[in-house]
């Protein structure tokens, strides 16, 4: 236990390692935030073309199945290998935005096609009358989905929406693979230069106080959203 | 205008869905500033011919005029249509994320193009005259089902249709809350609003219809004036299915 102690939560360790880990966070910061933009950017337009109606829409619908199907089968650590390998197919040296590019495209690649189908769930759970009552006043295709049917859709999928962000925040981790100095390469560093895990421990506290306000916040979104919106008790 | 000159005149109009034929053949004429009343047992078609004529349902076969209008063409422009064709459904279907002015105000701005400030003066003033100008900033989910309907019926109003379709807009209220309603659509009829109406309340019926059609198996089987069909019907599925009316408002 003692060893145990020293080699994972020593505070003499942690005030030493803070200073790496998180120049090194910070990097895991911007590649999550630039991927998110992205992928719910994209994955709301591939669910929205996963939807299309009628048979002229049938090459683009099966386009966005063939997109989820291939990159929610394939390991994350796997894309990013093979844009990395495609990547030095053209570059002799690599510089590290070349590395967060490849990162942030491995990102967003295999979180658009679990996000699609986040939204999609969430499209298809508003009811088809609401749709109908949007298009009998005249509104459009276009004007019912965006002012009827997304907002209620993605009022709905908020939650799951943020389970696939945490899902993101922490696999902004295996960019290291590639070589890029995020958190847990300075976690890694500090290893193997005091001997000592309490890096490993700083980074995953630094993961850990990213994600539970942004729960606590979503919590308190959605309850807010129910008083307002929903009939008192009675 | 047709030939015979109904503002809504619909001629052989049927409607399949998948192999089940459910209209066989409509034939319908409507004058403008009337009311027609369809009845008739549940799957007796009503609420697709009603859907049809704005064409939220695609009609097979047959012609429907529409106030000059042929909108069975298949050039016509849907949007430009429904936007003179109001329809309440029997659900409301009002929008939930919406507040009751921002439901009333949808179509008007993003269809129509009104602004902002006019859409928004229009829509109070319509809801004052049903007397619910103070839940307009109100979540739909928070008002009675008697007031939702008739936030229904004033968002379609908020158009300015020339026709009204009601699809057994009082079937889902409790019987206390169906006054309110149908004292408002009592309101449009006596305006002069053209409307057609599918219905279970008979003698509501009676009282505003100009004409009643009884509707059996997807054919009108009769029609006539309010007081020949529900008072002294010929056909003898009229009387029979009257006669079950009858029996359940006695229960």
């Amino acid at each position: 236990m003692g060893q145990f102690l020293h080699e994972f939560v020593s505070p003499l360790d942690f005030l030493r390692a803070t200073p790496g880990v998180w120049s090194g966070f910070q990097l895991n910061l911007e590649l999550m935030v630039v991927a998110e933009a992205f992928i719910l950017v994209l994955a709301l337009l591939l669910a929205i073309v996963r939807g299309l109606p009628g048979r002229a829409a049938l090459p683009l619908r099966a386009a966005a199945i063939a997109y989820t199907d291939i990159f929610r089968g394939t390991p994350l650590l796997l894309v990013l290998f093979m844009v990395q390998g495609f990547a030095t197919l053209n570059y002799v040296g690599l510089s590290s935005e070349t590395l967060f590019r490849n990162g942030a495209i491995a990102l967003v690649l295999v979180y658009t096609a679990y996000v699609t189908e986040v939204y999609r769930a969430g499209i298809e759970s508003v009811h088809p009358s609401q749709r109908m009552a949007a298009r009998s006043l005249g509104l459009s295709y276009t004007q019912a989905l965006r002012y009827v049917v997304l907002p209620q859709a993605i009022r709905r999928v908020v939650p799951p929406l943020l389970n696939d962000f945490i899902g993101l925040q922490k696999d902004t981790v295996l960019i290291t693979v590639i070589g890029l100095t995020e958190a847990l390469a300075q976690a890694n560093f500090y290893e193997s230069d005091y001997l000592n895990f309490s890096g490993l421990t700083v980074t995953a506290v630094f993961f850990i106080f990213l994600t539970i306000p942004l729960a606590r916040f979503t919590d308190h979104i959605i309850k807010e959203r129910e008083r307002r919106e929903r009939a008192q008790a009675v | 205008m047709s030939a015979n000159g109904g503002f809504v005149s619909l001629q052989g109009v049927r409607k399949r869905f998948d192999n089940l034929e459910v209209l066989h053949g409509i034939d319908l004429d409507v004058a403008e500033h009337n009311v027609v009343c369809l009845i008739g047992a549940s799957g007796s078609g009503k609420s697709t011919l009603l859907r049809c004529i704005n064409l939220l349902e695609h009609v097979d076969d047959g012609t429907i005029v529409v106030d000059g209008q042929t909108i069975t063409d298949a050039k016509v422009d849907v949007n430009k249509l429904r936007q003179k064709i109001g329809i309440v459904f029997q659900a409301y279907n009002l929008f939930p994320h919406m507040t009751v002015l921002q439901n009333v105000t949808l179509a008007p701005r993003k269809a129509l193009g009104v602004s902002r400030a006019k859409a928004e003066a229009r829509a109070r003033a319509l809801l004052q005259q049903i007397g619910l100008e103070d839940k307009a900033d109100e979540f739909p989910d928070r008002l009675s089902g008697g007031q939702q309907q008739r936030v229904a019926i004033v968002r379609a109003l908020a158009m300015g249709p020339k026709l009204m379709l009601l699809d057994e807009i009082t079937s889902a209220l409790d019987p206390q809350l169906i006054g309110e309603v149908l004292e408002l659509v009592r309101e449009l009829a006596d305006s002069g609003m053209t409307m057609i109406i599918a219905t279970h309340e008979m003698s509501f019926a009676r009282e505003v219809a100009d004409k009643v059609c009884f509707l059996d198996a997807g054919v009108i089987h009769e029609e006539g004036t309010p007081e020949q069909i529900l008072s002294s019907p010929r056909e003898k599925r009229t009387r029979e299915f009257l006669a079950r009316v009858l029996e359940a408002g006695r229960l």
